[in-house]
């Protein structure tokens, strides 16, 4: 380690550490091929829908396709496809932290954690058509739970007006993968909170609510918003779960932009550009939302 | 660790008797907990029963495994699984020749660049697949790439989709596996024997990266394997997503006993996946104390 070759090989390299002198032109080649990727293929495309957003038929400038983003029939796209990711990011963050809450605090046991966080990867990554199928086979009109609740309790969900077809449905069926991934996120968080804390709250008298009300919410509040926001993104893009279980007649913002896509059924290529560039600034909101959130939580808890 | 944690509150109610309502609380706590773990596991376990139970009543009367071997019989079903599993190892070899040297680099030579590498990753979690099929159709469609009209060019585009898609998770599972092992030290150590750039790369990142490469391969392949979103619009009937997609349309047994055929194959990366990070955790723990 201290051989005088290797001295000065050190040397060489830690100079620029204590005078930043510019790297040299070839060290940017490292580089380079992931930044010529990410703009082939992340920066050019979007670039793209959001010129197109921007123009009519004939490549104009307009500003008529944003406009046009307030037609009924969209505004109801993106406030169903807002009102199922907020239901099931809400739904799934509440039942998913309730199981991380029991694996980490509750006092189960441990295997229960081993496996509910096998469980949580491969839930979380179940998602798509077979999921569909599954929920088909489970709650659709001769699935197995509405035989069950039909034959044995004298419950017929359908005549109720329940549809596995409809938002109540796609919930149910996001909700799969959605509380997992809550699981997956906030465990690490809930360990996060120190036995110390606790410890010092009862010495202070504080009861068991107390102690939840003014220390431990309000530390965990950022990460639990945070997952949410998370969970609410993954429901906002997801496109094949909808589309096989609907057949695509649910009217979301993603299943829109597909029909588009397969065949102009907006006819106005520059609203489905501008459609999905609403998706993006959407999307582009939460993240930010959630990175000042994880800013805020990673403040208490370090690992 | 879990040990000590259940050794802890007995010790404590050892020094310090708790008040007996204290006593009830942490009873009531566990039931609770018992109570939401319930609900969650009916929640999983309920739609794989039914949907196993649907699969095998493809012959009427009696429980077979009818829809199963349909499914193997179908020349399609191999022909779209073995596509999707050669696109996923594309991705992944795409994603690991773009993601370990980048991300190597910057923690060597350009820790500045960190931020702006950092925030391009997670831009795929901006862009939702369906908006990212669009981009790519309506830019590569077009002059001068033109990739749209040859199958393989939509192969080209359906992998550099998927390393978009992988690139969130590639980046993070390789840049946690940098972190744990001493990049400038293996770098000089490996110069000092006369190790070139390629040499560095494949002989030393590469192997000590393996366990972080591995998990990252295989979450990938669990997501890529049934990809529909951007198969369907690329590739259409080709793909694993798709095909799956058609059989649910027309064949009901078959749709069942495939949705089982790929929880399966979930289970199984995602089994791999938890095998390989808990040495990960318990190596990684070690070397940072």
């Amino acid at each position: 380690m201290s051989s005088k070759q290797n001295f000065a090989v050190n040397e060489k390299r830690d100079a620029p550490q204590a005078r930043p002198a510019p790297l040299p032109w070839r060290h940017w080649l490292g580089v380079g091929p992931f930044f010529l990727f990410a703009f082939l293929f992340i920066f050019l495309p979007s670039l793209s829908l959001f010129i197109g957003a921007f123009q009519d038929a004939s490549g104009a400038f307009t500003l008529k396709n944003f406009a046009d983003l307030s037609r009924p029939e969209i505004v109801d796209a993106y406030w169903v496809t807002i009102r199922i990711s907020l239901v099931t990011a809400v739904g799934g963050g509440l039942l998913g932290f309730a199981m991380a809450y029991g694996v980490t605090l509750g006092g189960l046991p441990a295997w229960v954690r081993t496996a509910l966080s096998t469980f949580s990867g491969v839930a979380s990554n179940f998602a798509g058509v077979p999921l569909a199928f599954a929920f088909i086979a489970t709650l659709g009109r001769t699935g197995m739970v509405t035989l069950i609740l039909k034959l044995v309790f004298g419950l017929n969900l359908y005549d109720k007006g329940f549809s596995l077809y409809s938002f109540w449905g796609l919930s149910l069926t996001y909700l799969y993968f959605q509380f997992p991934l809550m699981v997956l996120i906030i465990t690490p968080a809930l360990d996060g909170l120190r036995r110390e804390w606790r410890e010092a709250a009862e010495n202070l008298g504080a009861t068991s609510w107390t102690y939840w009300r003014r220390v431990a919410l309000p530390i965990l509040t950022p990460s639990i918003l945070g997952a949410m926001i998370l969970l609410f993104g993954n429901a906002f893009g997801a496109y094949a779960t909808a589309l096989s279980l609907t057949g695509g007649f649910i009217n979301l913002v993603t299943i829109v932009i597909g029909s588009q896509i397969k065949g102009d059924i907006l006819h106005n290529v520059g609203l489905g550009y501008a459609m999905a560039f609403g998706m993006v600034i959407i999307m582009a909101t939460m993240m930010t939302l959630y990175y000042l959130l994880r800013r805020r939580s990673e403040r208490w808890l370090r690992p | 660790m879990a040990a000590a944690m259940s050794f802890l509150p007995n010790l404590r109610n050892l020094f310090f008797p708790p008040a007996s309502s204290q006593a009830k609380d942490r009873g009531s706590k566990r039931g609770a907990s018992w109570f939401w773990m319930a609900v969650g596991v009916l929640y999983f376990v309920l739609p794989l029963v039914a949907t196993f139970d649907f699969s095998l009543r493809a012959r009427k009367g009696v429980l077979s495994f009818l829809a199963y071997e349909r499914v193997f019989k179908d020349p399609a079903f191999w022909k779209t699984f073995i596509f999707s599993l050669e696109m996923a190892f594309f991705t992944i070899l795409v994603s690991l020749l773009l993601v370990v040297p980048t991300a190597y680099w910057i923690r060597l030579r350009l820790p500045k660049l960190r931020v702006i590498v950092e925030f391009i990753s997670m831009l795929p979690f901006v862009i939702p697949a369906i908006v990212l099929v669009f981009g790519f159709i309506r830019v590569f469609s077009g002059a001068p790439f033109f990739l749209t009209n040859t199958s393989f060019g939509t192969n080209v585009l359906l992998v550099a989709g998927y390393t978009v898609l992988a690139l969130p998770y590639m980046f993070r599972a390789v840049d946690t596996g940098l972190a744990a092992i001493d990049v400038r030290s293996l770098t000089e150590a490996a110069q000092s024997l006369g190790a070139g750039w390629g040499t560095i790369l494949f002989k030393i990142i590469f192997p000590n990266l393996r366990v972080a490469i591995l998990s990252g391969a295989f979450l990938t392949l669990a997501t890529v394997i049934g990809e529909f979103t951007i198969a369907s619009f690329l590739v259409g009937i080709n793909a694993f997503g798709p095909y799956m997609s058609l059989i649910g349309q027309n064949k009901t047994y078959e749709s069942s006993s495939l949705a089982i055929i790929s929880f399966m194959l979930t289970w199984a990366f995602m089994g791999l996946l938890q095998f390989l990070n808990r040495g990960q955790a318990s190596s990684s723990l070690a070397g940072a104390h």
